[in-house]
Parts: C-alpha cells; structure tokens; sequence
C-alpha cells in the first residue's frame, strides 16, 4: 500500500502540467486559467496543510493571510503605476519576486501575534479566535477606502516577472506550477525532519511531546507561521491571475475552503491539497455549468467524503498513511 | 548525608475543598528506588503530576538536582531530566514505537527547530532509539505503531523512552498496571537494576514489586504521607496495616 503514494503524486503532478498543455493543443486556453487556478489553491492549502494536516492546528483565518498577499501584490501594483509612493517615500513595484517578498514577509509578521494568542487555546476555541482575526483583517479592508474598500482593488496589468511573459496564461501557469512544486518540496522535507517529527506528535499527544522536554507551543507556533507565508504568497498569485485583489479573499468563506480542498484531498497528505484543489475547481467549473446550485452537491460529496473516506481522495488512491 | 536528587517540602495543593496534597515531605536520594504507596484517590497521581510540571502546586517547594522547579513547566523539567511514564500510557499513538522513542533522542541532542534533514535516515536519532528499545525487550516490535502495541509494551515503550532522554530521576506512575504475572517479574528485574542509572520514584499498587524492589517506602492517605521508612519498618507498621495494607501483609 505505501510504495503507491509516489506513484499517485506523480500522476496528479503530471495530470496538472497536462491540463494547459492540452488546452493550448486543441486551442482552449480558458483551462489555462483553470489549471492555474487549481495550482494557486493547491499551494494555498498546502500552507494550511503544515499547521492542520500536520499540526492538527484547524485555522479558520487562513483567508486573512491569502488576502494580506493579494492585497500585498495589488497596493505595491497601484503604486507602482501611480507612481505615489507607499509611504516614507518608498515606490510601489511591479516585480513578481519583490511582491512575493513582502507578501511572505507581511504574512510572517502578521501570523506570529495571531498565532501567539490563537494557541493559548485548542479544540473549538482556536477555530473561533483564527476566524475572529481573519474577519478583523477583512472588515479592516472593506472599510478603508484608499485601496478599493469594497470594491476590491484591481491591476492593470499581471506583475513581472525577469525572462518570462507572464502576461501570457502558459508561462504564467508554469510560474505558479513551479512554486507549487517547491512548496511541496518543502513540505515533504518539513514532514521528515525533527521540526516534523516534534509538530506531528505535538498533533498525536501534546502531553507526550512535552514529557520528553519539546514545548508544544512553540513548535505550533512556528508551523502556524510558515503555514501563513506559503498562503499569503498564493494569495499574492491569486491577485496576479484575476488581475484583483477583492475582499472576498480574506472572507471566511475563503478559509473554509482552504480547509475543504484539504479534507476533499486528505490532510497531512502531501499531495492532499493537490488533489483536493482539482475536484474542488473541477466541481466548481463542471457542476457550475449544469446548476447554480453546484455548492449544494458539493456539500454532498464532502459529506461522503467525511463519512466514508476519511483519509479523502489521497487515502482511497494511496492507502493510509505511513510513519515509517 | 547525600544531597537528595529530588526534594520535596511542605506541598499543598487543593481541588476546591478537597486537600489532595497535604503538606508533603519527601526526597528522592541518589541510586534508590523510593516507592510512593497508598489507596486509591490519596493523591499519588496529583503529586506525580506537581513534580513533573503539568500541574502547580498551591505552596512548598520542589528542588530538583539543587534547582527550585518554580516558574519551570512540563518541557522545561523533562529537559533538566526528570523522565515520567504515565498512569495510562501516553505516546504518539500514529508513530512506531521507534519514532515515539526517536523523539526523546532528538529532544536530548538540542532544539527541535531543525526543518531538512529527514529524521528516518539520521544514525544519530535511530541508533540510540532502537538500542533502548533493545533494552527493554521490544526491538522486534519497533515498526509497529503504537496504537498497535499491547498494554504491556506500551508501558516498556514509555520506560524506553524516559531511559532514552537520559534522565537523571524517574517518575513511574504504576508500570506494572494491567501487566501479567510474567511482565511484571521481568519489569520488577529490569527496574531493579535501573536504579544505578538513575533513582526511581516509583508509584505501584502491586505489593510484591514494591517490597522487591523499594529501598524505602512512604505511605500516603488522603494527601499526607502517614509513614515514611524502610521496608521492613513500613511493613511491620501498625497505622499503615490499618490504613492501607490490611492484614494481608
């Protein structure tokens, strides 16, 4: 059963670069945009996928670090074409790996009082108190005017990137492509170490990671912070590829699905969030085209999921998961 | 006289009304095995749970190796070394029997926050995971998870896992629980001689291992410890037949 895990995260590997390249093939280029959307959502929920399906930590704010980088990528944007400066004279930009930056830096530094008070509590009180400070942020955007309020904010043109026209849907899909695969590379190697090993039995038995002399808060405060810096730097994508930043990307609605593209994946499962982000957009595309209603019948399958396939589609392809 | 390993004065700790430590008075000196009796609900958990940090006290002290445990909380004492195993086994149930041991050992060598190298393949981690597990007899079952062992291998695994943090007093809250005739006399063997390694203070309804194995013996009754000596001394003791041996003894 273990040795075809690997076997099934190749295949969805390729299964998603073969989306585009398909596309371009029969002259479809609308599932470009689709197959980006599926890698910027997988890459979101593969940040989540550290604190929850590693840490058991269940965030319910993760759309408050998904927005901050949208947001990140559109205001530095506007700046840049505007040419006002942010503030202390320092200029707005257009470059993909500037805004990446101050996205990941903006969600670290954000994430570590959220997630210092957050894991003061467990159980139903942090998926309360995550939520609270996610809608904070989000009232927070709503009501400020200067960028957008409720309108969102949008950008004129896709950021830059040196050597590559992101302006283009395929190489704007292989950026992101390759920022997923980096980001899975670094989760499985976060899995597999001592920082793994600590937060995943601090997921098991806090109690026994303390007896054996690991804090348990400080390993779950980490994770809670790398965890935001992989979403927030989806986010930053994510306003890249609808060329806007809106609202609705801090709103909880957007945290839940983060949480269910994991469960639809299987959490803790390093290709989960992969998996769960296509059915989630396939789904959402191909249901969206017979009913409006298509939430509704994807609430049933999560609901099947819950009850018959707990270990989500990675655990029915793939088997349970292995320690080692 | 030596120094004492592990020193307890004058601890109290209520539950509302209830005094369930009252006023405790007790060391843990170098190379014995200081065994920790009484009936049910007089407090030998509570105490245990107080030394080791997940629970505070309400007053007294706790000096562990000269130092005020204070302020200190479970982490912080189990580094310092004060190794436990618990009344019901507490592990990581998902991981083998290796990786719950394998923690230890990473605990021991410094800070956890060490993100790359994949633990599985470090000799630094396995080695020494699966010499103690050798130790106390479960080598052959160290891939199965923990969840899987049986109750007796749960508590070796957590004897293992104590031995491996390279603690310097032991705090075993009823090892033998739930063990059968056999286990038992082969943990009654084993701790005997771990006391060399470290002193033991040893939590134990299972009579014939405490007077093997005790080099003294407290008694504690509704949160005050009601005699305190040698084996013999407590066993010929007429307050302690009365309260809690029987005439059994």
């Amino acid at each position: 059963m273990a040795a075809r895990e690997p076997t099934v995260n190749t295949l969805l590997a390729l299964l998603l670069m073969a989306v585009p390249l398909v596309a371009l093939a029969i002259g479809e280029p609308f599932y470009i945009t689709l197959a980006t959307r599926i890698a910027i959502l997988a890459l979101a929920a593969v940040g989540l996928n550290i604190a929850l399906g590693l840490g058991g930590l269940v965030s319910f704010g993760h759309a408050a670090f998904f927005g901050l980088g949208g947001y990140v990528a559109a205001i530095l944007a506007t700046h840049a074409f505007n040419g006002e400066p942010l503030f202390l004279g320092i200029p707005g930009t257009t470059s993909m790996p500037v805004i990446w930056f101050v996205a990941i830096a903006i969600c670290a530094l954000i994430a570590l009082p959220i997630g210092a008070i957050s894991l003061r509590t467990a159980g139903v009180y942090f998926i309360m108190i995550t939520l609270a400070f996610a809608q904070m942020i989000y009232y927070f955007a709503i009501s400020w005017p200067a960028y957008g309020g409720e309108d969102g904010l949008s950008l004129y043109v896709r950021n830059s990137l040196p050597l590559v026209n992101t302006a283009k849907p395929l190489p704007f899909f292989l950026v992101c492509y390759a920022l997923l695969m980096l980001a899975l590379a670094l989760f499985w190697l976060i899995r597999g170490s001592r920082f793994g090993a600590a937060l995943q039995a601090a997921r098991q038995n806090a109690t026994r990671l303390s007896a054996v002399g690991i804090a348990p808060f400080n390993i779950n405060l980490a994770a809670f912070v790398m965890s935001a810096m992989m979403t927030g730097l989806a986010g930053a994508l994510f306003a890249d590829l609808n060329r806007f930043a809106s609202p609705s990307m801090l709103s909880w609605h957007m945290s839940g699905e983060l949480i269910v593209l994991i469960i639809l994946g299987g959490k803790g499962r390093l290709f989960g969030p992969v998996a769960g982000a296509m059915l989630y957009v396939f789904f959402e595309y191909a249901l969206g085209g017979i009913t409006e209603r298509w939430q509704f019948f994807l609430g049933l399958i999560l609901l099947g999921v819950v009850l018959f396939a707990r270990g989500g589609l990675l655990g029915l392809l793939a088997g349970k998961v292995q320690h080692g | 006289m030596v120094e004492p390993v592990l020193e307890i004065r004058d601890l109290r700790k209520n539950f509302g009304a209830l005094k369930v430590t009252d006023g405790v008075n007790l060391d843990l000196r170098p190379g014995e095995i200081h065994a920790l009796i009484g009936p049910n609900g007089a407090g030998k958990s509570t105490l245990i749970h107080q030394i080791s940090g997940s629970i505070r006290q309400d007053s007294g002290t706790i000096r562990f190796l000269g130092q005020d445990m204070a302020g200190l909380g479970m982490a912080a004492r189990a580094s310092l070394g004060l190794g436990r195993s618990f009344q019901i086994s507490s592990l990581a149930p998902e991981f083998s029997a290796l990786r719950n041991v394998m923690l230890a050992v990473q605990a021991r060598q410094g800070p956890s926050f060490r993100f790359f190298r994949p633990v599985m393949a470090d000799k630094s981690l396995t080695d020494p995971a699966m010499a103690m597990l050798e130790r106390v007899g479960l080598a052959a079952r160290s891939n199965l998870p923990a969840a899987e062992l049986s109750h007796g291998e749960r508590r070796q695994l957590e004897i293992a896992i104590a031995l491996a943090l390279g603690s310097k007093a032991f705090l075993f809250d009823e090892p033998m629980a739930g063990m059968g005739p056999e286990g038992s006399r082969s943990l009654t063997k084993f701790l005997g001689g771990l006391r060399r390694e470290a002193p033991i203070l040893l939590v134990e309804h299972d009579m014939d291992a405490v007077f093997a194995l005790a080099d003294r013996i407290s008694v504690l009754v509704y949160g005050r410890i009601i005699a305190s000596g040698k084996v013999d001394d407590i066993r010929n003791d007429p307050e302690v037949r009365r309260a809690y041996l029987g005439e059994a003894a």
